[in-house]
């Protein structure tokens, strides 16, 4: 190929992917940070974007060299090969300007991660907690107290061949059953922590993430300037269902909040009080708290899999009610998945995922449990 | 190979033994250096499998074909097999063939310990692989086997451990052979400064070996007693700490990488000054960098960890010290470019995967550079960014300076020129397909996919198409290389000359091709003017 050709093939090239990344942009597919909603998160993008362009000038000019040797410096265009093999002033030229570009990047970078470790004076404080799979919410203040795991809509779309189309749900595992709201332009402490393995909360929008870790409580802070709504997700492989347990953040102006909050008591309240529910209630609710708490291991239609009892027509669903409320409120004696999961419902989600166990799938005992038995069978 | 041919030399010692013995009982270093490589090209394929089934997953939003467990699974094993079956295995295959001849030594300083080092890793293998059929699966728990989870792993654990203890005594003992050679058994005139720079970055990656294995080895054995005796060194409810395992864990993790990257970048610096017709640039700072690069290898490890959660003091000095890696890292590559620089080049196939890796190696480094700022790495860790950047150093980084040697030495080593159209096709495809595949992975781990997740959600579905579909290309295309290997083992192309190329320096080019089985039987002397390849 004679050179002419050859640059022409390059800048025809160069056009059509111009072309192709313009396109790109256009049909917006994901391609960047997000600048996010906190002042972490903004100073964070903003360092991503100057280190971005330091380093794209850097490799455009190294690129540049080596591409203009390789096109003059070629045999076939009767190059004759100089014999050098050193120069000390390049060499060290080489050296001493990289490590200027390098102390130029670590002063903004040192600012943002002392910005970043000032964790003090908070308003408020959101323990997180995580669960495999899933993440236990506590609001230190309010004594408010809840799990959140992936919504059951999304949990049976993402069954191994389930036929539902991912792209009929809308932010498609990234749903969950209870979002946390927490309120704009308040200094919050989040602390991280781990029940069973390592995993690691992240809400891009706030600009940092941190592991949640068995024995460790880690310290960090957010201060929201945006009401709005942010997904994130777990980042540190925690097992089976490590892709499936997202984190919804609820901004809400301060207003709002204290609402939510009030709210938010007297559900608990409520659902504490042992008040009687209808068949019909305990099913319905059933249902959903079956959906983001069992199915990963029963699988949605009760049969169960490999490693996990089909619950569909099972001794213990069909037989005792005693034996069934205590095999899920206080966990399996034989086998540690089987969690306890006392600890985890309150009163009202057990009473209602027991009397669905006990009704759906052809499983048509006609029992019913209500939240007063279950208080009666903890320990 | 052609036996004929090389009974025809003069070499009075040159009886080969036959037979499958040849190989099981070999103490003979280009046999043993064709196992390693004939066994790292199928380990190679082996987790190549394992990563398309993981792209054909998440091909679509959706499960279509795995469980979520049988997913971790693969990219666990993946990994696996790919580290410490493909990449080190040709590394030390590549040591082994080529370091004897191009010091002029007859064969390795510890034959029968070679023959050992490469047996114990079909072994090895077996242990790991076999866990697929057992209650509780493969490891699933990522390569990096961080506890606690890993301990849920079921009767494969101990596979898993044992593997990881073997492999890593294999690999002590090839790094012990290494050294043993190139210290005694250097021919006359070979003095340091002289020694190509392939034996170079390999005497430092042996050192670099035999400092960071028994740490993997004591940080797994501790995993296996947590398990099964009671210990909580990684458990804090008895006192011990999950974060220490980590820690431990990355001082082997991080020179690994180096381990890994180290012998290609010697292989690109013996291949690019025969096609550029130039000595290599700086051939004394190119050794003083790639020193300067292991030591600093042990002082960055906790860059893998900034989002555990260290005190502020750590994570700036991780950050320093991972930014300082650049300086050598950047002294390596502008030494090759100004090797290149006035040279009079042509393009063979081993210069095409050089320059490769000059290009690609680069983008990984830029992406390193970024992620070892701490405040952006709190958004970069865990997600897709990550597997951009590490499979930009190792496949076109790494992969690519392994196939290049392949490339350059494989006339040496059968006698016969391989295929060049075939060589080309395969340099074209690979790297298009590569960039396809690796490239937009920068943009979802931007955008925020994390890593190590079987589905995923639907904005992220046209690159998720896009990456599969150039993993399916790439893993395709090393097809040809397994077509170009075979036809030259079978004779099938133009006889090579002694010298190969037409501007190649070295011992190694001194001798027949194919060489004779014992390499040199009396010593070469090696001056000034004949050294520096
Ligand atoms: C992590 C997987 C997992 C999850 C999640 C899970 N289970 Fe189980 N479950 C098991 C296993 C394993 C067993 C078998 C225990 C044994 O062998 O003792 C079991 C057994 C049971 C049984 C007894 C079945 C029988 O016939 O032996 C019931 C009832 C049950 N689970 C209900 C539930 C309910 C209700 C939930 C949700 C609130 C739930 N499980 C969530 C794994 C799980
Ligand atoms: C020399 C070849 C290199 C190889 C083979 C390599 C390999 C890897 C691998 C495998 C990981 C991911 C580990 C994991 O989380 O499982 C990684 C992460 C990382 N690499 Fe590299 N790397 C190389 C060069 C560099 C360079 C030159 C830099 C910086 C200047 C760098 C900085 C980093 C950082 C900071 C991480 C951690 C990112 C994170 O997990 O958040 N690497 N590298
Ligand atoms: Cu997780
Ligand atoms: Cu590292």
């Amino acid at each position: 190929m004679s050179v002419d050709k050859l640059k022409r093939t390059v800048l025809g090239l160069i056009a059509v992917s111009l072309f192709f990344v313009s396109g790109v942009v256009l049909a917006e597919y994901p391609l960047n940070l997000t600048e996010g909603v906190t002042p972490t998160s903004q100073k964070v993008y903003d360092l991503h974007m100057t280190i971005f362009y330091i380093v794209t000038v850097i490799g455009i000019a190294v690129f540049a060299v080596m591409t203009w040797s390789i096109f003059h410096h070629r045999k076939s265009k009767g190059a004759v090969p100089a014999q050098f093999h050193h120069s000390t002033f390049a060499e060290i030229t080489w050296t001493i300007i990289p490590i200027l570009i390098l102390v130029g990047m670590a002063i903004p970078a040192t600012k943002t991660l002392v910005f970043m470790e000032q964790t003090g004076d908070a308003e408020m404080t959101l323990k997180v907690t995580g669960y495999q799979w899933k993440w236990k919410y506590d609001y230190l203040d309010e004594d408010i107290s809840f799990f959140s795991s992936l919504a059951a809509a999304d949990n049976e779309a993402r069954q191994l061949n389930s036929g539902i189309d991912p792209s009929t749900i809308e932010n498609y595992l990234k749903n969950v059953d209870n979002p946390i709201v927490l309120p704009v332009d308040t200094k919050i402490r989040i602390l991280t922590t781990a029940a069973d393995v390592i995993h690691s909360w992240w809400v891009p929008d706030l600009g940092w993430k941190r592991d949640a870790i068995p024995g460790y409580i880690n310290d960090n802070w957010t201060y929201i300037e945006e009401p709005g709504v942010y997904r994130g997700k777990c980042t540190e492989l925690c097992g089976k269902d490590h892709g499936f347990m997202p984190i919804v953040v609820h901004a809400v102006s301060k207003e709002d909040y204290v609402t939510w909050v009030a709210e938010k008591k007297a559900e608990q309240a409520a659902a504490s009080s042992g008040k009687d529910m209808t068949m019909a209630e305990l099913m319905e609710k059933g249902k959903t708290v079956y959906g983001t708490n069992c199915a990963a291991c029963h699988m949605p239609n009760g049969e169960g899999g490999a490693a996990f009892p089909a619950l569909a027509g099972s001794a213990i669903a069909t037989g005792d009610v005693a034996n069934h409320v205590d095999i899920v409120v206080n966990g399996s004696k034989n086998n540690p998945m089987m969690q306890a999961f006392g600890q985890q419902l309150n009163d009202a989600d057990l009473a209602a995922v027991i009397t669905y166990e006990r009704n759906a799938w052809g499983n048509d005992t006609g029992d019913m449990v209500q939240p007063s038995d279950v208080k009666a069978a903890r320990k | 190979m052609n036996d004929a041919a090389v009974h025809d030399d003069h070499h009075d010692h040159d009886h080969k033994p036959t037979g499958i013995g040849r190989w099981l009982f070999s103490t003979n270093h280009k046999d043993i250096g064709t196992m390693y490589l004939v066994f790292s090209l199928f380990m190679f394929f082996v987790g190549g499998a394992m990563a398309l089934v993981i792209r054909a997953e998440l091909f679509q939003p959706g499960m279509q074909f795995v469980d979520p467990q049988f997913f971790n699974s693969m990219t666990t094993v993946h990994a696996l097999v790919m580290i410490f079956g493909a990449l080190m295995p040709a590394g030390v295959g590549l040591a082994n063939w080529m370091i004897p001849i191009m010091i002029g030594a007859p064969d390795m300083a510890m034959p029968r310990m070679n023959n050992m080092s490469f047996w114990i890793l079909p072994f090895a293998f077996t242990l790991l692989l076999s866990t697929f059929f057992m209650p509780g699966g493969a490891p699933a728990g990522g390569w990096t086997m961080y506890p606690p989870l890993v301990l849920q792993l079921g009767d494969g654990f101990p596979f898993l451990i044992f593997a990881v203890h073997f492999l890593g005594i294999s690999s002590i003992m090839g790094a012990i052979n290494i050294i043993a050679t190139v210290f005694n058994m250097r021919a006359p005139g070979m003095t340091f400064m002289r020694l190509p720079l392939f034996v170079w970055t390999w005497i430092i990656t042996a050192f670099l070996l035999i400092a960071s294995m028994p740490v993997l080895a004591g940080a797994v054995t501790m995993l296996l007693t947590d398990k099964f005796f009671g210990t909580a060194f990684f458990d804090a409810a008895g006192g011990g700490d999950p974060l220490l395992f980590q820690h431990v864990f990355w001082f082997f993790g991080h020179p690994e990488v180096y381990i890994l990257v180290l012998p290609s970048f010697g292989i690109i610096s013996q291949i690019i000054p025969t096609f550029a017709r130039k000595p290599l640039f700086g051939y004394a700072s190119m050794v003083y960098a790639t020193a300067s690069i292991a030591f600093l290898s042990f002082f960055v490890w906790a860059h893998h960890m900034f989002a555990v959660g260290m005190p502020l003091t750590g994570e700036l000095f991780f950050m320093y010290a991972t930014m300082a890696i650049a300086v050598p890292t950047g002294v390596k590559i502008f030494n090759w470019t100004a090797t290149m620089w006035k040279g009079s080049m042509t393009f063979e196939t081993p210069m095409l995967f050089s320059i490769g890796v000059l290009f690609m190696f680069s983008i990984g480094g830029f992406s390193g550079l970024m992620m070892g700022i701490t405040p952006v790495d709190f958004q970069y860790h865990d997600t897709y960014f990550i597997v951009a950047h590490f499979h930009y150093v190792i496949v076109p980084g790494i992969i690519y300076g392994v196939i290049a040697g392949v490339y350059y030495w494989l006339p040496k080593w059968t006698g016969v020129m391989y295929d060049e159209k075939l060589g080309k096709l395969h340099f074209w495809l690979s790297t298009i397909s590569v960039n396809v595949l690796f490239f937009p992975m920068h943009f979802i781990g931007l955008a925020g996919m994390p890593r190590r997740i079987p589905d995923y959600s639907t904005q992220f579905a046209d690159w998720n198409a896009i990456i599969s579909i150039g993993g399916f290309v790439f893993g395709l295309s090393q097809l040809i290389l397994v077509w170009v290997v075979i036809k030259c083992a079978r004779g099938d192309g133009e006889k090579a000359t002694d010298q190969v190329w037409e501007s190649a320096h070295g011992l190694e080019f001194t001798l027949p091709s194919p060489p004779p089985f014992h390499s040199f039987t009396t010593p070469p002397v090696v001056t000034d003017a004949t050294a520096h390849s």
